[in-house]
């Protein structure tokens, strides 16, 4: 308490300024006075009186000095004063502090952006109280190479019984009709168990979320609705609750809102744009009854019991499948090797931009360290110019360790100006950087430059300016007195040690850009072989547009439930869209089928039961299957290799045909020898998504060309393409091939779409150009950072270089003359100059390759088509920055091979 | 000559309260004359840093301080004990008479008086 009374009168007075001296001086001459009395009383004489009296009461400037130190707080008022003389010192020498306060804004301003890119997903990727309790579970069967097939009804009762979790939740998102006002739209929406607010710990805004503890069998009929929907549909109606929607022709009552800041969790961004939640119970109607066997694909999510691992609830979690096993062994056979396994929720969400997000921060921070170098390089070279000023301030006494302060000061002044200049420029310029993310980036309505952005910015600086101010402080206020000082006006000599220091640092640089440079030359190298790689299917001219087929709860009220039914539609939809001026060709398909696009997650794959080979067996190979209209392998440009395509003539009452692509041909008919057989004619059939009992016999009657439709880096995905006319589909894709404006397209559509059933919604119209060059967003995102901080580091690399060797040539000029003066060749000498530089630049670039290739093997697994150890890569690097290195080393060389001998000696 | 020994910052702390408590309110000569007094000029306060301490104990709350005017009629300072410097002053007496106490039983203790 004492304590902190004196600290805050010591800081008050501090900050206002306040001094204590002329009491301080009155109440000495006073006691002065007093004692020369008493003196004289003693009998001394006036003078020696005096002289007594002063002698007692001890040096009067020490008092002074202990005064106004206990007055005030010596140690803030010095650094106070080092402030002061740091500004002054800024100012002073204008150039060199723009270039520092550039330098470590770039490197500040680079990590804070990708911090606060970090801070969003990685950091905090759940927005939902103990997020750490969130789980997801993948059912496997790995015996049979099946994962994630999901949990049946009974299953997930007995997960909820076991103990191990508060909650477990099935829940699967896709897209309702809402109908009813004025446009048709299409809803993102999820069917989950009554339970899933409860295992997110979410709580509505306005009126409930559902009951966890509700057991109605089907849908409860119940929805909650997100802030967006409220007021984009609603319009904000605050007596929204128990008002109906019609979602799919299903009549819902609305049950509650949740608030604006509630975002679903998902894996990708329309799940995680949920507007809509359904509740079932998932083993009544629309869905097959409760059996064992029954499995959903769906996704399953829990919140651990509070204080659980999840290593110990994955230990316990074992257990229990185990027992499982035992008591239903039907079942589960021992060799489909049934295991559930347990996945921090965050983790899963994340997923593959988590890579792509620890080499961006991997670089930046290199990118960081680099412009902290610099700056450390620029303290130093200006050291030497201080050596003369140190010198004398350690001649009038002052401690090493106080000069350190000062100087650390100074640098610490610079970093800091420098972090808060990149803050500066990161928060105004923060909108247009946005643009440059990947809209697949989860949460990225959630990246924010925030407090907690400035303060990482504010530490980074301090920290920065602490680790590499010290070491030039160190040797700056390290020196020789007599030398320093009996060199009167020559400039500093420099220390060995701080040219040492600064030349191992531009080796550091080199050695860090080296790195940078590679990995993003790997990565332009992966990113132009994925531009350039042959897809397989011809996307230009094409566009895509969606709609959607309501899907009822009873099956009866559905009036697109036959193949025959939609049929009807689809033709007459197909037949208007020819009729768009400048359309060509028009095809239909599910939305899985979209090349590249954001229907991947709908291709399902589905058991496999092949003729004469998996009757018998209960675990059948999977495959991904798409439904496609007979025109949609024409209008993609997709070849036939064998067999035919649909035909007219395919219809609901003739045969089930497929197609599939000749990776499902190797794979799943190698024949006996493993040369392939033919698979045309061949027959399988298709368990549905739901398990009909016995599905018909599908014939394959072609085979088509393999192509990059799943996924650009692979073409190699068996497939398995149906006829649309066959079996119905409710997420539909039109697409329109010919010289058409892609601005008019939709309205146009939408027009002879909703002239035919005016309940659909149409919407998200993209050229397949768009859609293949945003499923690589991520990529070019990550392509296009590395490469931007690897000019950086370059530009900064060549920056140092040019800064140790300008010094270096400063600091040997009067060598230069005297060789000049004895006749040395000018050539030899600009020779000279650049084997320094280009020694340095071997070091680095030994150094960097070392470090060069640790990265790369890190990062293989971002890469494609091209090696982690690409020699023509690393080469070409090598090349760059030694080129950079040299031209660089080249400006002070030519300046020592002009020097004049005469004026350089007589200035000495 | 002997040096006469210094006077340790905390126990002079404690005899310029004390010095305030039986005195009442004193200015700096005052203080460094008493104190001189009752030591018997055995311990010699080097009179000025009194001053620096005096504003430690001001900012801590222990005593307070105002103008006034001197035996021969000057302006000075006057310090006087506060409430919680009196109570500061009872505490820091018992602790240090419990420290002498021990100390004195310390060198009281001949070999034979022990067990």
């Amino acid at each position: 308490m004492k304590f902190l009374r004196r600290f805050f009168i010591r800081l008050t007075n501090l900050a206002t300024g306040r001094r204590a001296d002329q009491r301080l001086r009155e109440e000495m001459a006073e006691h002065l006075a007093l004692q020369t009395e008493e003196n004289l009383r003693a009998g001394m004489s006036p003078t020696e009186a005096r002289r007594q009296a002063a002698l007692k009461l001890g040096a009067a400037q020490a008092i002074r000095e202990h005064h106004h130190a206990e007055q005030s707080i010596p140690l803030a008022e010095n650094f106070l004063l080092d402030l002061r003389f740091a500004f002054r010192m800024l100012y002073r020498s204008p150039g060199f502090s723009l270039v520092a306060i550039a330098t470590m804004a770039l490197g500040v301003g680079a990590t804070t952006a990708i911090y606060s890119v970090i801070d969003a997903t990685l950091l905090h990727p759940l927005p939902y109280p103990h997020p750490s309790e969130l789980v997801r579970l993948e059912a496997n069967l790995p015996g049979v190479g099946a994962h994630d097939v999901g949990v049946s009804i009974p299953e997930l009762r007995d997960l909820q019984n076991s103990g191990i979790f508060q909650y477990v939740s099935l829940s699967f998102f896709g897209t309702n009709n809402l109908t009813g006002s004025a446009q048709p739209t299409s809803i993102v929406s999820k069917s989950v168990s009554p339970s899933y607010f409860a295992v997110l710990g979410a709580d509505a805004q306005l009126g409930r979320t559902f009951d966890p503890h509700d057991a109605t069998p089907g849908f409860n009929l119940e929805v909650v609705i997100s802030d967006g929907l409220w007021k984009r549909a609603f319009g904000a109606d605050p007596h929204i609750l128990g008002k109906s929607l019609r979602l799919d022709n299903d009549l819902f009552h609305v049950v509650g809102v949740m608030p604006a800041s509630f975002r679903d969790q998902g894996r990708n961004s329309d799940e995680r744009s949920t507007d809509l939640w359904a509740a079932a119970g998932f083993y009544g109607d629309p869905a097959p009854p409760p059996m064992r066997g029954t499995r959903f694909p769906f996704e399953t999510i829990a919140r651990l019991q509070p204080g659980l691992s999840p290593l110990a609830a994955q230990g316990r979690l074992d257990a229990l499948v185990a027992s499982l096993k035992k008591q239903y062994p039907a079942d589960y056979p021992p060799q489909a090797a049934w295991t559930i396994h347990l996945t921090p929720l965050a983790e899963t969400l994340v997923g593959n931009v988590r890579q792509s997000l620890i080499l961006l921060s991997g670089a930046v921070g290199l990118v960081l360290l680099i412009s902290c170098v610099n700056v450390a390089n620029l303290l130093l070279a200006r050291a030497s110019g201080r050596g003369r000023e140190i010198a004398v301030r350690q001649a009038l006494g002052a401690a090493r360790t106080r000069l350190i302060r000062q100087l650390l000061t100074e640098s610490l002044l610079l970093f800091v100006l420098g972090g808060i200049t990149g803050f500066a420029v990161l928060f105004c310029a923060r909108k247009f950087l946005l643009r440059f993310v990947p809209e697949s980036l989860p949460r990225l309505n959630d990246i924010s430059i925030s407090w907690g952005v400035l303060a990482f910015a504010i530490v980074v600086s301090v920290a920065a300016g602490t680790i590499f101010g010290l070491a030039p402080a160190w040797l700056t206020s390290r020196l020789n007195l007599t030398v320093t000082l009996g060199q009167a006006g020559r400039g500093c000599n420099g220390s060995r040690q701080r040219s040492r220091l600064r030349r191992v640092l531009v080796i550091g640089e080199l050695a860090l850009s080296l790195v940078l440079m590679v990995a993003a030359g790997l990565l332009l190298r992966s990113f132009w072989d994925l531009f350039k790689v042959q897809l397989g299917f011809n996307p230009s001219r094409v566009m895509a547009i969606e709609t959607s087929l309501p899907n009822p709860n009873d099956p009866k009220t559905d009036i697109y439930h036959t193949a025959t039914q939609e049929a009807v539609l689809l033709r007459e939809v197909l037949r208007r869209n020819r009729t768009i001026p400048g359309v060509e060709e028009t095809a239909v398909s599910d939305r899985a089928a979209i090349p590249l696009g954001h229907g991947q997650n709908d291709r399902r794959a589905v058991p496999l039961f092949r003729e004469g080979q998996e009757e018998q067996s209960s675990q059948p190979p999977l495959i991904d299957t798409s439904i496609v209209s007979p025109e949609y392998f024409r209008v993609l440009g997709m070849t036939v290799v064998r067999g035919r395509l649909f035909a007219d003539q395919d219809l609901e009452a003739t045969p089930l045909v497929a197609v599939i692509n000749q990776a499902a041909a190797r794979m799943y008919w190698p024949g006996k020898d493993g040369k392939g057989e033919d698979p045309v004619g061949k027959r399988v059939r298709l368990l549905g998504r739901l398990g009909r009992a016995r599905p018909d016999w599908t014939t394959i009657v072609g085979v088509i060309a393999d192509a990059r439709t799943e996924s650009l880096a692979d073409s190699g995905i068996p497939q398995m393409y149906l006829d649309i006319y066959q079996r119905p589909a409710k997420f539909l894709a039109f697409y329109l091939r010919g010289q058409v404006d892609p601005a008019a397209i939709p309205a146009q559509v939408r027009t002879q779409i909703q002239s035919v059933d005016a309940e659909l919604p149409v919407f998200r119209a993209e050229t397949l150009d768009d859609v293949l060059s945003s499923s690589l967003s991520v990529r070019r995102f990550s392509m296009e950072m590395v490469a931007l901080f690897a000019a950086t580091a370059l530009l900064l690399a060549g920056l140092g270089i040019y800064g140790t060797i300008s010094f270096l040539v400063n600091e040997q000029s009067r060598e230069i003359a005297i060789r000049l003066a004895l006749g040395a060749q000018r050539r030899n000498i600009l020779k000279m100059v650049l084997r320094q530089g280009l020694t340095l630049a071997a070091a680095g670039a030994g150094v960097g390759l070392v470090g060069a290739l640790i990265v790369s093997h890190l990062m293989a697994g971002l890469l494609f088509g091209v090696s982690p150890y690409d020699l023509s890569t690393f080469a070409g690097v090598t090349a760059v920055l030694t080129a950079v290195a040299i031209a660089a080393s080249y400006v002070p060389a030519l300046r020592a091979m002009r020097l004049d001998p005469i004026t350089t000696l007589h200035a000495e | 000559m002997k040096e006469k020994p210094d006077v340790l910052q905390g126990t002079l702390a404690l005899m310029v309260l004390k010095t305030l408590d039986v005195l009442g309110p004193q200015h700096g000569y005052g203080i460094a004359r008493r104190i001189e007094q009752i030591s018997g000029d055995l311990l010699a306060v080097n009179q000025g840093t009194l001053y620096p301490l005096l504003l430690k104990l001001e900012n801590e709350g222990s005593i307070a301080s105002e103008w006034g005017a001197s035996e021969n009629n000057r302006r000075a300072r006057f310090y006087r004990l506060t409430a919680a410097g009196r109570k500061q002053l009872r505490e820091e007496t018992r602790d240090w008479e419990q420290t002498a106490a021990i100390i004195a039983r310390f060198f009281k203790v001949k070999a034979e008086d022990l067990p």
